[in-house]
């Protein structure tokens, strides 16, 4: 392949850069340049800054961070005017299309290609939603099946109105929100189809976008045939039983014109994937030590590329670690020692590594929801090392646990084993 | 009411090189096509396979046309610069029987005049293929790949800037053999030509039916596809082909790779009623995933980034075997009307010969003569194939090549915006999916169709109750939440 000389690439020589201008990528920024980095580049592909917060008009960001309620573009605004008067360069529409070992960005914008220098780089991509096809979901393949994200953004950025009657499948956050989004501006909202025997978004959205607006949830339900030869016409919804099979003769067939998809969101990790990062099978995103540093060195990881937050206040807390620690970055090989794995009704938990001893802030999920009082246990060799009570768990949550690990533990080379029980 | 020399009915891959090849020569023909793009039936439902011509019996017209179609193609990708890759395939025996039943394929392909067929172990298979187990395999290396939708489209938009006239959504409702011409009746204007030539596919029988009673009967048989994210490119590099199952005139389940690096797995066969039901099924994908897994256990079930579904033109029932020869005739009750019917599998590897065929048949009532400014527009390499110092001459004469519209397969603005200016004039979504690949990868568009959307208001000034995902009525959108008001 033909390389080009560095005289043809818009050459940049940075501190810091940070892949996403979202609130991982602009917290994770803002930390970066008050511990200390001199120079930050951000780099997003979209015109905007903010990530997907600018088509989120409702309300409820920040609240758990800064005690106010804000919209998305209120809470986006927020760190906007953290970045000014600092050292940051943001750089919009403006693509990463690879970058390798030796920390070194290839991007592409309208002014050209860019190659960047870059002393520690801040993995802040964010995520993407599942599709029809990660559900296999069968039938025809009309025009209004969209996913709800990509709804949201045509309403709420392009007043651009994509359904009357809808049907929404998946209880996932953005899915209860743009229910309720729709009903506003006025289309008819059929119902909320929902596989597994609960709801998988947000408590508190259950109640204030479907219960206040009369909008039926369809759990242990799913969809079954999607028809239409141009645009969508119709559904057919069925029960499944505990089996996940297909409960027979339950199958009932809604008109509808619009079919949103809520299926849950997958981290994007192409660029960390292309050049070997290691990604945990269950979270989607790379394995990260308590200072967020992936498996390749000076490369950290935030905000929805990380894991899928449930709340934006989370996220920011661990994307301003992610910075700091970016800027602290010294070249020196991290010693994996302490193993953390998720164990019996845990999902997942990060980091998944521990290098260094200290007060660690974990951040986990369960698998299933439980009204009744549990309690999350640290095992190393089947000995308890901190224990914290519940009294309710639900996977929909983020469960935040502070643990102090000691240089012993660490030593032991043995894995810390997390576990739910009664 | 205008006349045409030739008047070509679908649009598909086969009246497509009709269109390219007769635009050759000093001639008045139209294309017409129901759907909104050209390719939009079983010519882009495929598995994009140019195939070698060991799977039909000789003598036939499916192995004349196959074998002839397969040694055209590489001059065709040289010219045309669409995508080819000759990888070759196996057809993998799993027991002793399997492999008398190689033995039988080899010979039909020698009859057809297939060159270097070899069977080999499985355990030569297994070092070229570390993924697949078998007792032995036929090996095929005149097999390849190409993209079905992109050689349509090229051969479609060729012709038209050679003056072949493209109506698209214009569906053929009528037809009378009038003293020296067609009169042809369509949804929109009516127009008459000399010649019609039938290449509607499926609907070739509705065809035949508006001028004479048909001899024959279409019997549909659906074929369902999944397809895998490139994460997934290094399983096979070959095509990999059970031994075919005799009873449906089918090759079976098979795993493709494409030119892009995704993996293509199916097709099913179920014979069905309704031509036009082109749905996947639960049952399908889960039979489609289990022969798939026969064949390569390792497979990921998480892989899967999209399905479809295509419709096979047969002219043979399941009771009959599902087998029946390709029939390319000049109707003998109706002068000059040129019937093409049951061209399914290998037609679109036998297209460029048919177009050859039809031709010189042609040729026999008009004269043919050749044009002096006839123009090749070969296809342009894309922004992602490029190396780096193409892409940077490129952003520096247009800006518009250096902004990122789909972030899966790094389509360009330039990009989208050549594709929906398409000779054609096709307009979906649908349209520039498939010129430039915007909407293939793994997100299926969520990223790209916002910013699409907004290209195709603001230049080229769309209202956006009129965009369309992929046909007429396909409409994406119900207009504005609420319109400005005048201040």
């Amino acid at each position: 392949m033909v390389e080009l000389g560095r005289k043809k690439m818009i050459n940049h020589n940075v501190d810091v850069t940070v892949i996403g201008a979202g609130p991982a990528g602009l917290a994770a920024a803002v930390s970066a340049c008050e511990h200390g980095a001199k120079n930050i580049l951000v780099i997003d592909r979209n015109s905007w800054i903010g990530g997907i917060l600018p088509q989120c008009i409702h309300d409820g960001f920040g609240v758990e961070e800064t005690g106010r309620s804000m919209t998305g573009p209120e809470y986006v605004d927020m760190y906007i005017e953290r970045t000014k008067n600092q050292k940051i360069h943001i750089l919009k529409e403006t693509m990463v299309l690879k970058f390798n070992k030796n920390l070194k960005i290839t991007a592409v914008n309208k002014d050209g290609l860019h190659n960047i220098s870059t002393k520690s780089i801040v993995l802040a991509m964010g995520c993407r939603e599942k599709t029809r096809w990660n559900a296999l979901i069968p039938g025809d393949r009309p025009s209004g099946i969209y996913t709800a994200g990509v709804a949201q953004s045509f309403i709420n950025l392009y007043n651009i109105m994509p359904g009357r009657n809808v049907v929404i499948l998946g209880s996932g956050d953005v899915g209860l929100i743009m229910a309720r989004r729709l009903k506003f501006e006025g289309a008819n909202v059929l119902g909320v189809i929902e596989i597994l025997p609960y709801a998988s978004g947000l408590p508190r959205n259950i109640v204030q976008c479907l219960d206040d607006y009369d909008i039926p949830l369809f759990l242990n339900h799913t969809i079954t045939y999607i028809k239409g030869k141009d645009r969508l016409e119709s559904v057919t919804i069925a029960q499944i039983d505990e089996k996940m099979n297909i409960v027979s003769g339950s199958e009932k067939e809604i008109k509808c014109d619009t079919l949103l998809l809520s299926l849950g969101l997958i981290p994007e990790n192409e660029l960390s994937k292309d050049v070997g990062i290691k990604v945990d099978d269950i979270t989607g995103g790379p394995i990260v030590n308590q200072n967020f540093e992936t498996s390749l060195p000076g490369v950290f990881a935030c905000g929805n590329c990380l894991q899928v937050y449930d709340i934006v206040d989370s996220l920011s807390i661990d994307a301003k670690h992610a910075g700091i620690n970016a800027a602290k970055y010294i070249k020196k090989k991290a010693d994996y020692n302490l193993k953390v794995v998720p164990g019996k009704g845990i999902r997942y938990i990060i980091p998944q590594v521990i290098t260094k001893p200290g007060k660690i802030r974990f951040t986990l999920r369960v698998e299933k929801p439980k009204l009744t009082t549990s309690c999350v246990h640290f095992i190393i060799d089947s000995r308890q090392i901190f224990k914290k009570k519940f009294p309710y768990t639900n996977p929909a949550n983020i469960i935040e646990i502070n643990v102090e690990v000691t240089q012993d533990l660490i030593k032991s080379n043995k894995k810390l084993e997390v576990v739910l029980s009664e | 009411m205008k006349n045409f020399h030739v008047a070509i009915v679908g649009g598909g891959v086969i009246g497509s090189s009709i269109a390219w090849e007769l635009s050759k020569y000093k001639l008045d023909v139209v294309v017409f096509e129901m759907g909104s793009d050209v390719a939009s039936g079983a010519s882009k439902a495929n598995s994009g396979v140019i195939h070698s011509g060991i799977n039909s019996p000789f003598p036939s017209l499916k192995a004349r046309f196959c074998v002839e179609g397969n040694k055209m193609f590489q001059m065709l990708a040289d010219n045309l610069g669409i995508s080819l890759k000759w990888v070759g395939k196996y057809v993998i025996a799993k027991n002793e029987e399997e492999i008398k039943k190689l033995e039988r394929l080899k010979k039909v392909g020698n009859k057809n005049k297939v060159p270097v067929l070899e069977i080999i172990e499985g355990k030569e298979v297994k070092k070229k293929e570390p993924n697949i187990s078998c007792s032995a395999g036929l090996w095929v290396p005149t097999a390849g790949i190409i993209l079905p939708y992109e050689f349509t489209i090229t051969l479609a938009e060729n012709a038209a800037i050679n003056d072949v006239k493209f109506f698209l959504e214009t569906e053929v409702i009528g037809l009378k053999k009038q003293k020296n011409s067609f009169l042809i009746k369509t949804n929109k204007d009516n127009l008459s030509a000399d010649l019609v030539i039938n290449a509607a596919g499926i609907n070739c029988k509705k065809i035949v039916s508006m001028l004479e009673e048909p001899d024959f009967n279409v019997f549909p048989c659906r074929g369902e596809y999944l397809v895998l994210d490139k994460n997934y490119r290094n399983l096979v590099t070959s095509m990999i082909y059970p031994v075919p199952q005799k009873d449906l005139g089918v090759l079976g389940v098979h795993i493709t790779p494409t030119v892009e690096g995704n993996i293509l797995i199916g097709p099913s066969a179920e014979f069905i009623d309704n031509p036009y039901d082109k749905r996947t099924t639960k049952e399908m994908m889960n039979i489609l995933f289990y022969e798939a897994k026969e064949i390569l256990p390792n497979l990921p079930e998480k892989a899967v980034i999209n399905a479809y579904s295509g419709i096979r033109c047969k002219l043979a029932s399941s009771k009959e075997g599902g087998w029946a020869d390709y029939r390319i005739e000049e109707s003998k009750k109706t002068p000059g009307f040129i019937n093409l019917l049951g061209i399914e599998s290998p037609g679109l590897t036998a297209a460029p010969a048919i177009a050859k065929e039809v031709t010189k048949m042609i040729s026999k009532s008009i004269e043919l003569k050749t044009k002096s400014d006839f123009k090749i527009i070969s296809r342009k390499k894309r922004f992602s194939q490029m190396n780096l110092k193409e892409k940077s001459d490129l952003i520096k004469k247009d800006k518009r090549w250096g902004r990122i519209i789909c972030r899966c397969e790094h389509v360009s603005e330039a990009e989208v915006i050549d594709a929906f200016s398409n000779p054609l004039g096709a307009k979906t979504l649908s349209a520039v999916k498939y010129r430039c690949r915007a909407g293939m990868g793994r997100c299926q568009a969520g990223f790209c169709t916002q910013h699409i959307v907004r290209i195709l208001e603001k230049q080229f000034q769309i209202d956006i109750k009129k965009m369309k995902l992929k046909s007429a009525n396909s409409h994406l959108f119900y207009g504005r939440t609420r319109e400005k008001k005048n201040d």
